[in-house]
């Protein structure tokens, strides 16, 4: 086996090592998304239905509608809580040691970023389960089509958790990542209302939704659990994503990064 | 051989021909849609408030209310063009054609009267007075009794159709809205629109044989309407449409519970099978389209756009 296969292996094992043994992530990052969709959507319910939009074909119950914001929700706190994770290894020191190793420094971020997305995408398909067992399904093709689409999305969460670890000092400083970057980001999406909807109230925070790279996601995931490829969100996700590593790569840069300013 | 594996081809495709004719109260158009490709393909001109649409036996007829324009309207399905007027009496809602083929039962609306057309002559054969706002209208699958179900006298009106004359009146609950015979004309079932329920009638003695209610979560009591209602072709099962409710209650025919409700369009109104009775189209008023429902999942499977308040639906294969 090559060595970067090795690495790879190596991380992901790790990864899962640590998602395993820590069980009650796996149950919050679960809670979280059903406390949404059993609780705030039922007490939004709109029994009447939501108006039309693609890529549904018919009218549809909140529920439904919230299901891809709540996918790309796990994927965001999955890809922040393994930016965190960095954090506390760098305060550990278990992160200095992965970073001497004679890998380039890229690809062991990658390799990181690759197993913070499985694991994001295993939480996802937990929850469309336990949704399912709700009576809240989406077609099956959906099901396997939204696959490939989680990686990307999950690699442009992730790749910004990547990010905002490179600049994040301390632990303690994820309290203001969960108010400055989470929140803004789930809540200017199209996650809990369609954006004709926010379009309505603000011209504003319409637009600011709608350059939300979450927002991209979001919706590639819906279109996706519909059977349908949303290409213009597709190439939105991939910029961000690009952008996203860039700046990580960047930011952990030995020679030019904010590591090396900061240690 | 190609032509052999043409053939082939073809009989292999899943009999979904056929189309949905729905008539637009408001724009005065019928929305023709394809059951196969499940889009409008036609849009026809109509006389003003076409509201009550059904089709000769042969097909070769369609007949349309034009409430507003005071008649019935027979229409060629293939050309689209209007072929002559009947004699209907004012503002006929509603009607429904005698197994005949020849007389149409019409509920004038605003006259209290139901209007018995001949087809073939054109001339009214009899008019027989009912209760106030006549609309709801049904005739045994033998052809020997019609009923007229008046909105405000809250009746339903069974007529002889030899004498053309009432034999009975049964109060039902507010504003009756629809009646239907089925089971082979054993039963006949009315839809009241305020009372928000479905009254079952013994045909044999005209006695009451029990109520379907609705209630579904988290929409208000006074929101659930049943309008228009039609039965699967084994009479099992009943789909209902409630109006402001927007939904489709889905009622076991047998023991008369509900099932399930299906999520459709604002102010469901009507409904029609396609052909081979896989998908039921129900026309929603005020979101101006129409739910595609498969009706062995019991799910909405599509809504297309038609005209201003879609009103009647009729199947034409």
């Amino acid at each position: 086996m090559s060595p970067y296969m090795i690495a790879l292996q190596a991380i992901v094992l790790r990864e899962a090592q640590r998602f395993i043994s820590q069980r009650g992530r796996f149950i919050a990052a679960l809670v979280r998304p059903l406390v949404w969709l059993l609780v705030f959507a039922a007490g939004f319910r709109a029994a009447l239905g939501l108006s039309i939009i693609p890529p549904y074909q018919t009218y549809i119950t909140y529920e439904i509608y919230i299901v891809p914001g709540l996918c790309g929700m796990i994927q965001l706190f999955n890809g922040m809580q393994s930016s965190l994770s960095l954090v506390y290894d760098r305060e550990m020191g278990s992160m200095r040691l992965l970073l001497t190793s004679p890998l380039p420094r890229w690809w062991l971020l990658v390799c990181k970023l690759l197993a913070g997305t499985a694991i994001s995408i295993l939480q996802v398909y937990a929850f469309l389960g336990i949704a399912a067992l709700f009576g809240i399904t989406m077609p099956l093709q959906g099901y396997l089509l939204v696959l490939p689409v989680l990686v990307v999305s999950g690699l442009m969460v992730g790749a910004l958790g990547l990010a905002l670890s490179s600049i994040i000092r301390q632990l303690e400083n994820f309290a203001g990542v969960m108010n400055f970057v989470i929140f803004p980001m789930f809540f200017l999406s199209s996650a809990l209302y369609p954006l004709w909807k926010m379009a309505e109230s603000s011209r504003l925070l319409y637009q600011i939704c709608a350059v939300n790279p979450f927002t991209h996601g979001v919706e590639l995931i819906r279109f996706a659990l519909y059977g349908q490829i949303n290409l213009a969100a597709l190439g939105w996700t991939c910029l961000a994503l690009a952008v996203f590593l860039g700046l990580a790569l960047w930011g952990y840069d030995p020679a030019r990064g904010l590591i090396r300013r900061k240690t | 051989m190609i032509r052999l594996a043409a053939v082939a081809f073809l009989m292999a495709q899943p009999a979904l021909a056929g189309e949905i004719w729905i008539t637009n109260e408001k724009d005065d158009t019928i929305s023709v849609i394809d059951v196969e490709t499940l889009e409008v393909t036609r849009t026809i001109k109509t006389g003003e408030r076409p509201r009550g649409i059904t089709f000769s036996k042969d097909f070769s007829r369609v007949y349309i209310c034009a409430s507003d324009s005071d008649t019935v309207q027979v229409m060629d399905p293939e050309t689209g063009k209007i072929l002559h007027d009947l004699p209907s009496g004012e503002d006929p809602e509603q009607f429904v054609l005698h197994p005949n083929d020849r007389h149409l039962y019409i509920a004038n609306e605003d006259d209290a009267i139901t209007t018995v057309a001949d087809t073939e002559t054109r001339t009214v054969i009899a008019q027989i007075d009912v209760g106030i706002e006549p609309e709801g209208m049904a005739v045994s699958p033998d052809g020997k009794i019609a009923i007229t179900t008046s909105e405000t006298t809250n009746m339903a009106h069974w007529i002889d159709t030899e004498t053309q004359a009432l034999f009975a009146n049964t109060l039902v609950d507010s504003r009756p809205r629809h009646a239907e015979f089925i089971k082979d004309g054993s039963e006949l079932w009315v839809s009241s629109e305020i009372g928000g329920t479905i009254t079952v009638f013994d045909v044999a003695d005209q006695s009451e044989q029990g109520k379907i209610r609705f209630e579904i979560p988290g929409v208000h009591e006074d929101r659930i309407q049943p309008v228009g209602f039609e039965l699967t072709s084994d009479d099992k099962t009943a789909f209902v449409a409630l109006g402001p409710a927007n939904h489709v209650a889905v009622v076991n025919a047998d023991t008369l519970e509900v099932e399930d409700y299906i999520l459709v369009g604002r102010r469901v109104w009507h409904m029609a099978f396609s052909p081979d009775g896989t998908l039921l189209f129900t026309t929603n008023g005020v979101s101006g389209d129409v739910t595609v429902i498969d009706v062995e999942k019991r799910e909405p499977i599509k809504t297309i756009k038609v005209g201003r308040f879609p009103w009647g639906a009729a199947t034409r294969p």
